[in-house]
């Protein structure tokens, strides 16, 4: 470091001192002479920079502030020196890095008061949204022509077909894990043989329908949300009003169609291989045949458990979808709103679908459908 | 014209040579020579698609090339890995075409984090203070510090991605398109902040550009990129004198002649 800077005191009045500055006053190497000249104590009677190497505007910054603090000139700099010192001179840098913070009183029922104004604003929009989307549907409708079946299709394909073999793997290992751990509880009371019941009526009823709308809120809500999201970022949506087309029309409604139609299909297909993966256990380990298991779940599970899933699946794709749509709409401003909307969008979707599930269950029971 | 040598030519912060470019099947360069002088600020048109910011990619490090060598500063970028720091990147500042701040920090906090990468161990308070000069020297007022990026314009955006690029006092700063979308005034405003910032700190300017204005004021020599390579480089009558019928048409279309026309206007 031995170009690094340097300062030597010399006396220059009856108890004023000369500051003589040499080496590099660069960025790189200023580092230690600024902690020592800030310890500094003068009085100064002036700064002189003919020893300096070379000097970059970190350099005239330092130089500029001591001689302010000091109130004395500065002599001996070169020209150079001397551009870089009249461009800092003036510059007032002192100040808040991030804009200021309110105390912490006001900070936390601000946040709660915007939290419960964003949430109802939230709430009107939703089902402003979801009256877009029907008024969108009705204009569909009277229009058959211009319904985007392309889109349809397309979307159909991405949240169905292509989520086939997740879906199917997540619900064999459900129907493996049910049978399996029911079958252990039920033995104490040897009643092994009603692990068919257990899972015949708890996939069709409850977890066939709701373990896929949780995963399509994670495949295909969030997709939706990411996807219309970056679209309004580069405004193709405006782009889209400006030319007098409706996004709801081209991007909303066939992404809920698709998703609430595909979940219908979806959540029995789940169940339905949730059921073979209990049967693969019945087989293997309690001794009931597989054919047997099957045919034991038709004389088993009442008919109205089919229909309680197959009622809730198009309610909990219409819940993701229309989240994941509404969300992608609420973008703006960068792309970290982009994260942040996907994220509600999930999370929101997997709570008011396990809330709706609640309010299912008890509302079948109570129509004698338990 | 390159193939003289220029005494300007010794001690250049940049030179390629034989540089080439593939994309699969796409050739962006081929066989392309260039040597950007000390001191100067070198402007580089080419119609779109030519490979202008491929090009600034190459010589900063974000594309390796598919042959051919660029030294910067003294240093072989092609045969180097610039991540085990070879000292080139606080020597050099870039701005990107929309500034490219990082959306979570404020404008200040965008200047600080070169400093607090290269110099850990600089003061905080000084770091806060070069932060604050550099962005009021970039010529933004100075609320605008404690601001975060979205709460800027597009032009404003750009003074503060200058401002970061300026961060460490680098020698050499590449600009790729400063003035794209900003208005006339805006643009002249830029172009004035970047003339003078090159005089004081006596840096080296690497200007990629599509603006006629630019490059008639401030620019000391202009390459034009056409046919994989560069065809030409130097003072615009030099170009022109060169006769090359791209050249021509860029200079001698109707929006050339009135940055011509409104140069020597305020040139007299």
């Amino acid at each position: 470091m031995q170009d690094a800077a340097q300062y030597s005191l010399e006396k220059a009045g009856a108890n004023t001192d000369r500051l003589v500055l040499s080496g590099h006053m660069t960025l790189a190497h200023i580092g230690p002479l600024e902690h020592s000249l800030s310890r500094l104590e003068g009085p100064l009677d002036s700064i002189d920079l003919a020893g300096v190497d070379d000097i970059d505007t970190v350099g005239a910054w330092v130089v500029c502030r001591l001689a302010r603090e000091h109130n004395c000139d500065i002599t001996g700099a070169s020209e150079a020196a001397q551009r870089l010192l009249s461009a800092v001179r003036d510059i007032d840098a002192t100040g808040p890095m991030r804009p200021p913070r309110p105390p912490f009183w006001e900070r936390v029922p601000t946040a709660v008061g915007d939290k419960v104004f964003a949430a109802r604003s939230g709430v009107y929009g939703v089902v402003g949204f979801f009256g877009q989307i029907l008024l969108g549907i009705a204009s569909l409708a009277r229009h058959p022509s211009r319904f985007p079946v392309k889109a349809l299709v397309h979307q159909m394909e991405l949240v169905g077909v292509s989520a086939l073999p997740i879906i199917g793997l997540m619900s064999f290992l459900i129907g493996i894990v049910i049978a399996q751990q029911g079958s252990v509880q039920l033995e104490q009371f040897g009643a092994e043989a009603l692990t068919v019941n257990l899972v015949g009526r708890i996939t069709l009823r409850e977890l066939g329908v709701l373990m896929t709308a949780i995963m399509v809120a994670g495949r295909s809500g969030s997709a939706f949300a990411a996807q219309i999201g970056t679209m309004k970022l580069t405004e193709e949506i405006d782009a889209m009003r400006t030319i007098g087309v409706s996004p709801v029309e081209v991007l909303v409604i066939p992404r809920i169609l698709a998703a609430t139609f595909m979940m219908l299909l979806l959540g029995f297909y789940a169940s339905v291989v949730a059921i073979i993966g209990g049967a693969v256990v019945g087989d293997m380990t309690l001794g009931i045949p597989f054919l047997t298991f099957l045919i034991r779940i038709q004389e088993v599970v009442p008919i109205h458990d089919l229909w309680v899933g197959l009622i809730k699946a198009p309610v909990f794709g219409l819940i993701v979808a229309l989240a994941g749509c509404y969300h992608g709409m609420q973008v703006r401003g960068d792309s970290e709103a982009v994260g942040r909307r996907t994220t509600m969008a999930v999370v929101s979707a997997i709570f008011a679908v396990i809330v709706l599930d609640a309010f299912f269950a008890v509302f079948f029971t109570e129509i004698g459908w338990g | 014209m390159q193939a003289h040598h220029h005494p300007d030519d010794e001690n250049a912060p940049i030179v390629i040579e034989g540089l080439v470019n593939r994309f699969g099947d796409v050739t962006v360069h081929e066989g392309l020579d260039l040597t950007v002088r000390r001191g100067e600020i070198l402007g580089v048109v080419g119609g779109s698609g030519t490979g202008k910011s491929v090009l600034m990619r190459s010589i900063i490090g974000l594309q390796r090339p598919s042959a051919g060598r660029i030294d910067v500063l003294g240093r072989c970028i092609t045969e180097s890995d610039l991540d085990q720091g070879i000292g080139v990147r606080r020597r050099w500042g870039v701005l990107f075409q929309g500034g490219a701040l990082f959306s979570t920090l404020t404008v200040g906090e965008n200047v600080e984090v070169p400093l607090r990468k290269y110099y850990p161990d600089l003061d905080p308070v000084l770091r806060a203070e070069i932060a604050r000069y550099k962005v009021i020297l970039s010529g933004l007022p100075d609320d605008a510090v404690a601001k975060y990026p979205s709460e800027l314009s597009g032009g404003m955006k750009k003074r503060a991605g200058l401002a970061r690029a300026l961060a460490l006092d680098p020698e050499l700063l590449f600009l790729d398109e400063p003035t794209a979308g900003l208005d006339p005034i805006g643009a002249a405003k830029f172009d004035r902040l970047t003339r003078e910032l090159q005089e004081t700190l006596g840096l080296t300017v690497f200007l990629i550009t599509h603006d006629l204005d630019t490059l008639y004021e401030i620019c000391d020599r202009v390459a034009v990129i056409a046919e994989k390579k560069i065809i030409a480089v130097g003072t615009i009558p030099e170009l022109i004198a060169t006769g090359h019928p791209w050249i021509e048409e860029y200079f001698n279309g109707p929006r050339g002649r009135a940055a011509q026309d409104s140069h020597l206007r305020g040139a007299s």
